[in-house]
């Protein structure tokens, strides 16, 4: 669960004030909103990239406001992917497991389990470099799900993507989601990933979130 | 290639006689140099014995240099370029100071610097003043604050995402940096070290001040220039310059053959 209790942030030249929302546990929530109204910052917050100016951030029912994003254990997947340079996919899928200090056997298995689910096995050995925008965008989301995050915080994953590409990754995200159970928050622009993914609608509008519909898996 | 008018071709022309004419003047200086000796003297300066334990000397230390420049070049280049703190400014402010000082005037500090109590503790554990970790010292008191401009533009030029993406994976900052960062700003450290060894490889003025041109004991290759010349011996002067001269390309080309080869 993702909860947000009168959250103040710096957004731009503005200040943002008292934006309060919920997303229930093992929902997958889409968040739209204007460009520049805050949408990215709202994960940045969740994920601890940045400090509100008060309020309070709950996951799971703990507060989090102050605790490091490595603390927080969330996956997270930036708008371009944000792989790292120079390491393999693999490399990449296994990250989290290897700063845990994982056994090796261990991590093996779970980014072949992983890069199974998502697809993209036969690319263990690439390099960032030469990645079409879809398979970027897999090895980010393997790369954040690796660890087993309870809540997934996704910003424009598929908004970059050809018209085709995008419907094998909404399907592909809707898998995800049935099999992991992990509660998200998906920021986007598109109405129709909206339809496709959500079971919450949140809309950021005039600095405030506000629920547009709901089909909420745990209601 | 793209279809040019004649407003466009008149607009490269302006910018090409410009580039040419930089060009023209530092390929000149480099043709005099080479057309004004012969191999003979160059070979004479390396037969002599106080040349070469000069061109010892500078590489050993410009090596040296370089090496300590980059080593603080990084932290501190990291640093302000992903943190903000109170007297940000004016930390950046006092570490350009070495780049706009007068030589001559950074030379003189450090011999001050050298004689107070805080200097002297030092030279009664390390003689510095007129021996060669003075070399070093005045090299690196300069080299570094170059290196420092560079790798702090290497670091604000590479995306801040993927670190804190890093973050997120339960990395600490430690080992974002290492692991994420650190690998993506090779390139910008070998630039780094490559400045500051031809920085410290041609700096004189500083360690003239605060080394002497002593022979055989604080004499690097541009107080070889400095000598030879104040004895009238121009010849010998050119010589040694040349030397510096295909040291430093020899250097330049050898990083640019490691910087296109590995995939930084």
């Amino acid at each position: 669960m993702i909860q947000f209790e009168s959250v103040s942030l710096v957004q731009g030249a503005h200040h943002l004030t008292g934006i309060t929302f919920e997303v229930p546990e093992g929902d997958y929530a889409v968040l739209m909103g204007p460009t520049g109204c805050g949408k990215t910052s709202v994960l940045e917050l969740i994920c601890g990239l940045r400090m509100p100016l008060s309020g309070k951030i709950s996951l799971e029912g703990k507060d989090v406001t102050k605790l490091s994003p490595a603390a927080r254990g969330i996956g997270y997947v930036p708008q371009d992917g944000a792989l790292f340079p120079g390491l393999t996919v693999g490399e990449q899928v296994g990250f989290s497991l290897r700063v845990r200090k994982r056994p090796e056997e261990e991590i093996k298995a779970r980014v072949i389990l992983i890069t199974d689910m998502l697809g993209i096995t036969h690319l263990l050995n690439r390099r960032p470099e030469g990645l079409s925008g879809g398979e970027r965008q897999r090895v980010a989301l393997g790369r954040a799900l690796a660890f087993g995050p309870r809540i997934l915080c996704l910003d424009e994953p598929i908004s970059a993507l050809d018209e085709d590409l995008r419907a094998d990754m909404c399907s592909l995200l809707k898998k995800v989601h049935a099999e992991t159970g992990v509660t998200a928050l998906h920021v986007t622009h598109s109405e129709s990933e909206a339809r496709e993914l959500a079971t919450l609608h949140l809309r950021f509008e005039s600095g405030s979130i506000r629920e547009v519909h709901s089909r909420s898996t745990k209601s | 290639m793209q279809p040019k008018d004649n407003k466009d071709r008149g607009f490269l022309l302006f910018l090409t006689l410009f580039a040419g004419l930089y060009v023209a003047l530092i390929a000149g200086m480099l043709f005099a140099d080479a057309t004004y000796t012969t191999p003979g003297h160059l070979l004479e300066a390396l037969k002599s014995e106080e040349i070469r334990y000069a061109a010892k000397l500078s590489l050993t230390t410009a090596t040296i240099t370089a090496l300590l420049s980059v080593w603080f070049a990084i932290p501190i280049g990291y640093l302000l370029s992903r943190t903000n703190f109170t007297g940000k400014a004016l930390v950046d402010g006092i570490l350009d100071i070495p780049i706009v000082l007068p030589p001559m005037v950074i030379g003189l500090s450090l011999l001050i610097l050298f004689q107070t109590s805080f200097g002297q503790a030092i030279e009664s554990v390390l003689p510095v003043t007129y021996r060669i970790p003075s070399i070093i010292i005045a090299q690196f008191s300069v080299s570094c604050a170059f290196a420092i401009r560079t790798m702090r533009i290497t670091f604000d030029q590479i995306s801040e995402r993927p670190e804190q993406v890093a973050l997120t994976l339960g990395a600490s900052r430690a080992q974002a940096f290492w692991r994420v960062t650190l690998p993506q700003a090779g390139a910008g450290a070998l630039s780094a070290g490559l400045l500051a060894w031809a920085r410290a490889l041609g700096e004189f003025g500083p360690i003239l001040v605060f080394s002497g041109a002593t022979r055989m004991k604080t004499e690097v290759l541009p107080s070889t220039v400095f000598l030879e010349l104040s004895t009238g011996n121009l010849e010998a002067a050119v010589a040694v310059s040349l030397l510096m001269v295909i040291a430093a390309i020899t250097v330049l080309v050898f990083a640019r053959a490691i910087g296109g080869r590995r995939s930084w």
